[in-house]
């Protein structure tokens, strides 16, 4: 066997792998975008060239759904910026117990989901038997609707999501930190620098890619939010106040079996996220060069 | 040696992976239905199906929020996973157009008494299209929305005499949609942690329109014309507007949390002595009165059944039909099971365990009425149910629904927005179905 029968041999069962689990089905759902398809019967799927897109496109709903979902990834992600970067500022030094400390703040993005917004299902309860009103119960004078108040629910997602992810963005700025070297710090020092001159010009501009990178990933995974709006706001209540695009997405696809127009609907999605995450790429090869 | 030993390893997991496909030579039988007490009492009941053929009977629940998607989910799929399902009356049009369950009708017609069928049962649980004689089910659980009431609150005499005083009616289960807000809004005390009433305003699965719906036909609404699929004009009409108005204003003398609320809510706000009247389906009851499940007031329960309104009394019909998966490979064990199960002894003892029965002799039996506290309610609440859309696109029409209804008690839109927007998409949805190509 050539060398080169032999790198095909070792890359096949891959590329077949991936040929039929991902190129497959992406080319397949491009393809009943096109259609009107319902995957629950048993009629073929019919041509009707761009009309789902047209219909998503033109329904001032689904732009709910993406206003929605645009309004949670600002406020969850810069949430979980500030808060992730300001921990890993405060365990960038020595202390007794920091490994102890470290994980501990890392559990809550090791968790599943599902089982964290169940949890805080409970602890947001909109009557007094929710833990959180039940502990504010002595300054409140009415519970707080974290899940039935439309005016609240959504921070109540943001406030969860926030919880669970912050940690992530703590971990990759940690990571980011212990790498600037002590030098630069030693250096400012003998010049006298102040706390906040060393931060804006040698910390920043040197965890900047790293953090970067943490947003990119939070940015995009955060647009996709479902699980967690599925089981604490019950599918986006009140009404569609936490209705995201995924969460709606779910629905037309598995609840309707809308299959072409769930099929369009995924690549809007797609494409949106794409734009997004060319933007950060391309400002993230800015502050590298810069860097 | 070595080749030996890979040989025998590679022997023993073949050997492993055929094992449990055809050591078990038992035939079995997989019924699906969601997670609550009558699949327990089915699975109970069956026991009598396996001693008497040796077919083992497996009843799978799935929770109630995703029953119906993991069902259908398996449906497209064509997983013989399941043989039997026990699916909601409105799957009917979509499981019977979409191939997904059998017609049943010669083997109903051949093999089953349709006449000692309790006939609206029939028709709501197997029948497809209503009034076709096309069966694609038989009933398993007849079920409706019913009222428990905490009978020691409403017989204390001070509440009575207070009652009476400020209504000028005395203090008794209400007759009428006006009498159950009245009785709502007096027992609202938020300082003793009491509030009037419990019912369904959750946006998950089909929660607030199960509750509502029964509202809005009393008060003159509809969903719209079953021949024409014309809606405007029939949902969002000045009826129905009053309805929703009425529904959320009713909000006012529920827990705070009771935009949440579905069945298990209600359930455990009842239970928990947070509420003096809760609304559920009658097959939850069981929970009601049984001391351990419900210390507080297992014995000072009462029933009503769902009061009638300005124009007419109507109330959500609950309860499940028994169908015959298309992907099954066991069809037949399914149709002899469902055989077995709609005999009149069988019956006798389904109802005997809790099941709400389909049978008409038994279902109006003495016996069947006095059997628990809250049968007699539930016997007495037949002839005013009502369905959902059980046409094919059902689930699209439900989700419409829910999201509208739940954006109207939670103020978002006012009633008559949300109803107007219930109009328009449901017309949408049956126009891009064909409805109106004629």
């Amino acid at each position: 066997m050539s060398d080169y029968q032999l790198k095909m041999a070792f890359i096949m069962p891959t590329m077949i792998l991936l040929i039929l689990m991902n190129i497959f089905p992406l080319l397949w759902s491009l393809y009943l975008s096109f259609h009107r398809y319902k995957a629950s019967m048993p009629t073929a799927p019919k041509f009707i060239g761009g009309r789902n897109y047209a219909r998503l496109l033109t329904d001032p709903e689904i732009w709910g759904y993406f206003r929605t979902t645009a309004y949670f990834v600002i406020l969850a992600v810069t949430a979980q910026f500030l808060i992730g970067f300001g921990l890993a500022l405060l365990l960038n030094r020595q202390f007794r117990a920091k490994g102890f400390v470290t994980t501990l703040l890392l559990l809550p993005m090791m968790l599943s989901p599902v089982v964290v917004g169940l949890f805080w299902r409970f602890i947001l309860a909109s009557d007094n038997a929710g833990l959180l009103n039940y502990f504010l119960s002595p300054i409140l004078k009415s519970p707080i609707g974290w899940t039935t108040d439309p005016k609240i629910a959504m921070f109540a997602v943001v406030i969860v999501d926030t919880w669970m992810w912050s940690p992530f963005m703590m971990l990759i700025a940690l990571a980011g930190l212990s790498a600037v070297p002590k030098s630069l710090y030693e250096a400012a020092d003998v010049d006298r620098a102040s706390a906040w001159f060393k931060f804006r010009w040698i910390t920043l501009p040197l965890v900047s890619p790293l953090l970067l990178i943490a947003l990119l990933f939070r940015t995009m995974d955060a647009f996709k939010m479902f699980d967690i709006v599925y089981v604490l706001t019950r599918e986006g209540g009140p009404g569609t106040v936490t209705e995201t695009v995924s969460m709606n997405l779910y629905k037309l696809a598995f609840r309707n079996f809308n299959t072409g127009k769930a099929c369009a609907m995924a690549y809007i999605l797609l494409i949106i996220i794409v734009a997004l995450s060319n933007i950060y790429v391309k400002y993230l090869n800015r502050v590298k060069g810069e860097a | 040696m070595k080749r030996l030993c890979i040989s025998a390893v590679l022997i023993l997991m073949v050997v492993m992976i055929w094992m449990p496909f055809h050591v078990n030579a038992q035939e079995s039988l997989t019924i699906v239905w969601a997670e609550w007490d009558p699949a327990n009492y089915l699975q109970e009941l069956s026991k009598d199906f396996t001693a008497e053929t040796g077919i083992a009977v497996d009843v799978v629940q799935i929770p109630w929020p995703n029953f119906q998607d993991k069902v259908f989910t398996e449906f497209v799929g064509k997983s013989d996973l399941y043989d039997i399902v026990i699916g909601d009356s409105q799957w009917l049009g979509r499981n019977s157009v979409g191939g997904h369950y059998i017609d049943l009708t010669d083997w109903i017609n051949e093999n089953i008494d349709v006449d000692s069928i309790y006939g609206p049962a029939m028709t709501a649980f197997a029948e497809y299209p209503k009034g076709s004689k096309k069966y694609w089910a038989l009933p398993a659980e007849v079920d409706a929305a019913g009222y428990v009431y905490r009978k020691d609150l409403f017989e204390d005499p001070t509440e009575m005499k207070n009652f009476q005083a400020k209504y000028g009616y005395p203090l008794a289960p209400p007759k009428t949609y006006t009498q159950l807000r009245d009785i709502a809004e007096f027992f609202t005390r938020p300082e003793q942690k009491l509030y009037g009433i419990a019912t369904w305003y959750s946006k998950e699965y089909d929660g607030i329109t199960m509750g509502f719906q029964q509202v809005m036909w009393s008060f003159g609404g509809s969903y719209g014309d079953p021949n024409s699929f014309k809606v405007k004009g029939h949902v969002n009409n000045k009826d129905a507007v009053k309805a929703l108005e009425f529904y959320t204003d009713l909000l006012k003398f529920a827990p705070p949390d009771a935009p949440n609320y579905y069945w298990q809510e209600t359930l455990n706000a009842y239970i928990s002595g947070k509420v003096a009247m809760g609304m559920n389906y009658f097959a939850f009851f069981p929970g009601v009165v049984n001391a351990q499940t419900n210390p507080l007031s297992h014995d000072k329960s009462g029933f009503f059944i769902a009061p009638e309104g300005p124009k007419g009394h109507y109330i959500s019909i609950g309860g499940q039909g028994m169908s015959v998966s298309a992907y099954s490979k066991k069809q037949d064990i399914a149709k002899q099971y469902m055989k077995w199960f709609m005999q009149k002894p069988v019956q006798e003892k389904w109802a005997k365990l809790g099941g709400f029965t389909p049978h008409k002799e038994v279902l109006q039996s003495d016996t069947f009425k006095k059997a628990t506290p809250f049968n007699e309610a539930f016997a007495a609440s037949f002839p005013y149910l009502r369905d959902f859309w059980a046409v094919p696109e059902y689930a699209e029409l439900l989700e419409v629904c829910q999201t509208n209804w739940n954006e109207a008690i939670t103020k978002i839109k006012s009633a008559k927005d949300a109803l107007n927007s219930i109009a328009r998409k449901h017309e949408e949805i049956f126009e891009d179905a064909g409805y109106y190509d004629d």
